[in-house]
């Protein structure tokens, strides 16, 4: 087959890479006006282009391609319901959430919504991915520390739900090319791991790519204050010990521990307080810079960043001012 | 004048198929196959020539044959094939003399491909969704076999500043299943049990070995140089892969994992790579629209891929292993090819 159309062989490659080109990209038989001068010198490529396409419908799947709906992030609808099940009583009857200023966020396109962060095991995250979820009908993506991938089961619950492990590469992705919601905590563990005594004062805001991340997908930030968190599960002590030997971020004695603890055990550990929970939308943060940069200004990044987290301070500042009570609101 | 190609590796399983796919293309005149061993598939018009596996004969071969295309799939990628030595061997030594015959004066290469592994971008927690070719690995390697990988990628780099009149292609190839390619995967899917690790379900990504060669026909016909990621489209939760494949999870605790899984491959059970112990943890995707804006598509998915590969496990588990009929005899090919009582067309 190979041997007989090399009559023309100055002309033979050219043509056949023209062919070629044609079948990649228009498999459609339009385009004869090419095929004047190489027909008969096309034909291998085709054939041949002919016979793997063959081969594939031969090796055709039957049948449903894919038995589950993962996503590419690991997201699955069929585990979010679930989710969502489980989390709507909680959501409706333990915590009360309660919004304010939800019309903030935007209805379609990418934005980054970042939060304080509050907890030994922190409730915001999946009760503000709910809410939105809910409320809005749209996913919101949770960028969590990359440790989680590293614990069995949490790790994979946790991306199934909607999780997503904060490269800033993810983040980009999310926001720019898909349109999609994020949600960051910029405190990290530093927040999480923080005593009761230092409830509601925000801890550093990292290194503020929160901030490059917005600027580089032109995404617009919107600050949200949640109150309620640092009561749900306060940390009494920390043991540095256990933390070191199990490569936790930290290994808390929490409140809840000692008051459920002795009634339910080890499932006490995990019950939060039933306290009041209030999330309040601030204003989104639209920046007038280029996007798409591979640098920016770093002294501006940390100076935005600081001014995030001077908004979230005074928002949740201006909110104890009218709580009266930790589990009424 | 058509172009005379020389492809690495001619005995093993992409050499084969490569050597195979050329003789079909008229635009390449003269193929050249070098291997440690015989070819193990039929081949029409492809001349086989032996070497060692550090090629050290191969600068006379460039010089005498006049060769403008080296293919080089001759690289290990997984880590079972190949003690430490054979590896350096094969990977770093051999792709060392390679390039240097390429680029020895006197020499005609003006292309050079190259096929990689995905390998090199490791796979840890720390990873992002989609590694783009630009992308750093997120932690050191500790594997041999990505250390090897990454100083054969190295050298190719290198060559391509060096010579920048020659056309340096490189694609870094997703996991491969096929109906043909024996990986260790394939060995794990195609059993009844498989390995996993327990509390996770990492998302693969598969391409599809006829894709494979494809891609590096695509990267030679066109003459296009660069890097390119090589996967099927998607990605799937490892739990999906072993259930399209019918076997069943063989679950290993997250810790200790390692020396578990070599106690259940001294049993038997299972086939385990040290490389499988991050994959089976974190997986790894790779972004492919690099390839894609050059002209080329795979025709599997990453589903689509495992569907094709446990539909040619049942055929064979059905009808009795394929046995490979063809040994090669170099009386019988040189006839066949040099004979003047044979009428060649």
């Amino acid at each position: 087959m190979a041997i007989e159309t090399t009559s023309d062989p100055k002309t033979g490659p050219k043509a056949n890479g023209k062919a070629e080109q044609a079948v990649v990209e228009q498999p459609s038989p339009g385009n004869t006006e090419k095929e004047e001068g190489g027909a008969l010198v096309a034909m291998p490529t085709l054939a041949r282009e002919r016979r793997i396409r063959e081969e594939s419908r031969h090796g055709a799947v039957t049948g449903p391609e894919r038995l589950g709906d993962v996503d590419e992030w690991g997201r699955s609808e069929h585990m979010r319901e679930i989710s969502r099940q489980l989390m709507d009583p909680a959501y409706k009857y333990w915590f009360r959430v309660e919004w304010e200023g939800l019309e903030k966020i935007p209805k379609e396109g990418g934005a980054l919504l970042v939060s304080n962060h509050a907890g030994a095991i922190p409730a915001d995250a999946p009760l503000i991915m709910h809410g939105v979820e809910k409320e809005l009908g749209r996913p919101l993506y949770g960028l969590a520390d990359y440790w989680f991938r590293t614990v069995p089961f949490v790790g994979t619950m946790w991306s199934r739900f909607g999780g997503v492990t904060a490269h800033p590469d993810n983040a980009l992705r999310l926001l720019r090319d898909l349109g999609q919601l994020a949600l960051v905590f910029p405190e990290g563990t530093k927040a999480t791991s923080k005593s009761y005594s230092d409830k509601y004062r925000l801890r550093r805001f990292g290194r503020g790519g929160f901030v490059e991340i917005a600027l580089r997908a032109g995404a617009p930030i919107i600050p949200l204050a949640v109150m309620g968190g640092e009561e749900a599960m306060p940390i009494v002590y920390r043991v540095p010990g256990i933390a070191s030997v199990f490569k936790l971020p930290y290994f808390p004695v929490t409140a809840n521990m000692l008051a459920f603890g002795p009634l339910l055990g080890v499932l006490g550990w995990f019950l939060y307080f039933p306290v009041k929970i209030k999330i309040r939308v601030l204003d989104p943060i639209y920046y007038d810079i280029e996007p798409g940069q591979e640098r920016y200004s770093k002294s501006f990044v940390m100076e935005e960043a600081e001014q995030v987290r001077t908004l979230i301070q005074d928002a949740l500042f201006d909110m104890l001012r009218d709580r009266k009570s930790i589990f009424l609101g | 004048m058509g172009r005379r190609v020389l492809v690495t590796g001619v005995d093993t399983f992409w050499g084969g198929r490569l050597a195979q796919a050329l003789e079909r293309d008229s635009d390449f005149d003269v193929i050249l196959g070098m291997g440690t061993k015989e070819p193990q598939l039929q081949l029409e018009r492809a001349e086989f020539v032996r070497s060692d596996q550090a090629y050290s004969i191969l600068s006379r071969i460039v010089k005498a044959t006049q060769v403008d295309t080296v293919m080089h799939t001759f690289v290990v990628t997984n880590s079972t094939q190949a003690s430490s030595r054979a590896l350096h061997e094969t990977n770093v030594i051999g792709t060392m003399n390679l390039l240097a015959a390429c680029g020895q004066s006197g020499s005609r290469v003006r292309q050079v491909a190259v096929k990689s592994s995905a390998i090199v971008y490791g796979a840890t927690e720390n990873d992002p969704c989609w590694f783009r070719e630009e992308s750093t690995r997120s932690k050191p390697p500790h594997f041999r076999l990505e250390r090897s990988l990454m100083d054969v990628e190295r050298l190719v780099q290198d060559f391509a500043e060096d010579n920048p009149a020659t056309v340096v292609s490189m694609i870094r190839c997703a996991n491969v299943l096929g109906g043909d390619i024996q990986t260790t995967n394939s060995h794990n899917l195609a059993s009844t049990f498989c390995p996993a690790i327990l509390g996770f379900d990492p998302l693969v990504q598969f391409v599809e070995e006829a894709d494979v060669v494809r891609c590096l026909l695509h990267l030679t016909e066109n003459r296009i140089p660069g890097l390119y990621n090589l996967a099927g489209d998607a990605k799937i939760p490892w739990s999906e892969v072993m259930a399209i494949c019918g076997t069943k999870p063989l679950y290993m605790p997250a810790y200790g994992t390692t020396q578990i899984a070599s106690t259940l491959v001294r049993l038997g059970l299972i086939k385990y790579a040290p490389e499988l112990d991050e994959l089976l943890r974190y997986g790894r995707g790779i972004d492919t629209s690099r390839i894609k804006q050059t002209g080329f598509e795979c025709l599997y998915s990453t589903a689509a891929t495992v569907h094709k590969f446990i539909r040619a496990v049942r055929l064979r588990r059905n009808i009795g292993r394929e046995q490979n009929s063809y040994t090669f005899e170099q009386d019988v090919e040189q006839f066949f090819r040099h004979s003047p009582a044979v009428v060649r067309t």
